[in-house]
């Protein structure tokens, strides 16, 4: 038989398939299957020992370079702070914008981190939630080496060094913190808005933004109840959750907003919204009738951390970027671009201290940006602030659940 | 020996590429989708089929919404797709590459992009709306955004071009002879219209259909960019069941729930248009 020039042969290499096929495609499928029946492994993690931890520093070696992933305008335009690090260190860096939330980007490294291949970062930051939990229970962030940041030692603040989520900060540091709380727009409210009820106010029908992370969204809901987040139980979170449909269902929300909130409230197609500190500061700035409260009954505080992810292939020069961006000069540097809270408080003399030389608008600027209870919170503001829930992996299924039944209906 | 051989070497890729791509990643998400367990212990095997009546449960809503988000917005593109091909096949005279062009110029820039500059030209106070506000045609507190129009209005507009480009294949062969063969046995232009070219292009309609309805209806961008409260697909789900709350299992059911229903959709309309074969009339069109 000659198969080119076999015509039967060729009709049945490319005619459509029979039932016998069909039966033989699925015992192929079966085969693969079978492979793939082994599941995915668990790999929690035991709490580091401090001698491995030493082994693993004391092999590590500078290599002159770094790769540092963080989130969108978290870094002013010219690099500046970094520019400065490569000059005083010689180490070489690559900075990357491609964390937009945590629940993707820990959805996207898990499987490499998980297949013990490296994700390519030395740095990465993310939220004090349950997604950085999960990296440092799965053991996917390197232990630090506190012999070799003095910088945070010496100017962190004594708040960011006392974290419940990652407790004498043996796997983050802090880079940045920030609130959530209420923004509106002054062109639309007539009012000043003081309290978390505005946004069930069914005068604003239509015209209230919230946040679809499940997180965010549940702490308002428990805040307009009165409930303190970080002491709730189950039954809590079904109380919020029911108010929070009360609120959809009576029309008020226009939408859940992820990171687009923003240019929702600032076009005017929400009047009032959940909001973060920061992007409301930015927009203020830039002209934009939007104003930041945080409400008598409560707003959220919360903190971005720099980790070191396993596997990274510059792990030396990670921690040294991460040390020098504890210099003061260097936060102040990033403070005044970034505008959310700074975990170093001498930021704020070096700011002061540049006010003096400045002149017109840019000193005016300068002047609200450090007299802004947003950016440097008193003792009083701090104790309107509240953290995330802290949840277990069951609890976590459950709280998902609850709020994830009102905003993706 | 050598020409034994030459059609299994040459199909080799194909093959290759078909397990690779297709039969693994399906297998291993048919595995998934009956393990039970979470992100931190590990998923194990216990043939739960719970949670395919468990996702179903939860999520019937956003599974038919989607499938009729997406059929609506498949016979709107049938609607302004036909026409529009029709002009360029049979009107568009030696412009017809340029007229095929400027329909494939939105897609140099990137999906998301599109969709979100959708969300500022439907602004409630913005270019359009705004516009109309003013000269007082339009109630103030009137929007598109946030509503079910603008998800389908969304799935039209990013999908119409591959509705268009399937029924210009299938019209530009349609031979103008035969049309003026038609004429000349006293058929009217209607009836040539409906007798002749019609049924000649109906594969290409098919192979629109296919292309479209399915990423239409699989599509999380459109209502998450463009919707309110009440809008969510199931792509959606799908994706804050895998992504969010790192629920794989779920995820897996739902993706092949999905993936069923579309096939099984697309079965039932090959036999209401009397196609026999499927994929080769999409093949063939």
């Amino acid at each position: 038989m000659d198969p080119v020039n076999d015509l039967a042969f060729l009709r049945g290499m490319t005619q459509s398939r029979t039932r016998r096929d069909a039966f033989r495609i699925a015992g192929f499928s079966a085969a693969a299957l079978a492979l793939a029946a082994c599941g995915v492994q668990g790999k929690k993690a035991a709490p580091p020992k401090a001698d491995a931890v030493k082994d693993f520093w004391a092999k590590q070696k500078q290599n002159n370079q770094v790769v540092f992933a963080n989130w969108p305008e978290y870094m002013p335009e010219d690099k500046g702070p970094l520019e400065k690090f490569k000059a005083a260190t010689g180490i070489s860096y690559e900075y990357k914008e491609v964390i937009n939330e945590n629940a993707e980007f820990f959805g996207k490294a898990d499987p490499v981190l998980r297949a013990g291949q490296p994700l390519g970062y030395d740095i990465v930051v993310m939220t004090n939630g349950v997604q950085l939990q999960h990296m440092i229970e799965l053991g996917y962030a390197v232990p630090l080496d506190h012999a070799q940041l003095p910088n945070f030692n010496a100017n962190a603040g004594q708040k960011y060094k006392e974290r419940g989520y990652d407790p004498g900060n043996t796997y983050t540091v802090p880079y940045t913190s920030g609130i959530t709380g209420i923004a509106y727009n002054t062109k639309y409210v007539k009012e000043d808005i003081t309290s978390i009820q505005s946004l069930f106010d069914p005068k604003y029908k239509g015209r209230v933004g919230m946040m679809r992370d499940a997180q965010e969204i549940g702490n308002f809901g428990m805040y307009a109840l009165g409930i303190d987040p970080e002491k709730s139980t189950q039954a809590d979170w079904e109380k919020a959750g029911a108010k929070l449909k009360e609120q959809r269902d009576a029309g008020l929300v226009r939408k859940y907003y992820d990171q687009d909130y923003i240019d929702a409230v600032s076009k005017g197609d929400v009047y009032l919204t959940m909001a973060w500190s920061g992007d409301v500061f930015q927009r203020q700035l830039a002209g934009e009738p939007v104003k930041f409260v945080v409400p008598e009954e409560g707003g959220t505080i919360w903190t971005d951390n720099m980790l070191i992810p396993k596997g990274a292939a510059n792990p030396v020069d990670a921690l040294k970027l991460m040390d020098f961006l504890y210099q003061p000069e260097a936060a102040a540097e990033l403070e005044e671009f970034i505008q959310y809270v700074t975990p170093v408080p001498k930021a704020g003399d070096i700011l002061r201290a540049k006010v003096a030389t400045l002149k017109g608008q840019e000193k005016k600027d300068l002047e609200t940006l450090i007299g802004s209870p947003l950016i440097f919170p008193t003792e009083a503001d701090y104790a309107k602030l509240r953290t995330y829930t802290k949840l277990t992996t069951a609890q976590e299924q459950v709280f998902n659940r609850i709020f994830q039944t009102v905003t993706q209906a | 020996m050598k020409g034994r051989l030459t059609p299994y070497v040459l199909a080799f890729p194909a093959w290759f590429w078909l397990a690779i791509f297709l039969v693994v990643p399906i297998a291993a998400m048919a595995s998934v989708s009956t393990q039970t367990g979470n992100v931190i212990d590990g998923f194990v095997q216990t043939l739960s089929f719970s949670n395919y009546t468990d996702a179903l449960g939860r999520y019937s809503n956003q599974l038919l919404r989607s499938l009729w988000y997406g059929g609506l917005a498949t016979v709107v593109m049938i609607v302004i797709g036909y026409p529009v091909a029709y002009w360029i096949a049979f009107k568009g005279g030696n412009r017809k590459s340029m007229y095929l062009f400027l329909l494939l110029l939105p897609f140099f820039v990137s999906f998301v992009l599109r969709t979100i500059s959708w969300g500022f030209l439907l602004a409630d106070d913005g270019i359009l709306l705004g516009t109309l506000k003013n000269w007082g045609l339009l109630p103030s507190g009137f929007h598109v955004l946030a509503t079910t129009v603008a998800v389908v209005g969304g799935l039209t507009y990013n999908f119409l071009p591959f509705m268009i480009l399937p029924i210009y294949v299938a019209l530009e062969r349609v031979d103008p002879r035969v049309v003026e063969a038609a004429q000349d046995l006293y058929a009217s232009k209607t009836a040539a219209f409906r007798r002749v070219v019609l049924p000649l292009s109906l594969p290409g309609v098919f192979a629109g259909v296919l292309m479209t309805f399915v990423p239409a209806t699989a599509d999380p961008v459109n209502s998450q960019i463009l919707g309110g409260t009440e809008n969510t697909m199931i792509g959606n789900i799908i994706q804050t069941e895998y992504l969010v709350n790192n629920n794989y299992p779920t995820a897996s059911a739902l993706s092949f729930t999905l993936m069923a229903v579309l096939l099984v959709g697309i079965f039932i309309y090959a036999r209401a248009l009397g196609t026999e074969n499927v994929l080769e009339a999409a093949a063939t069109r």
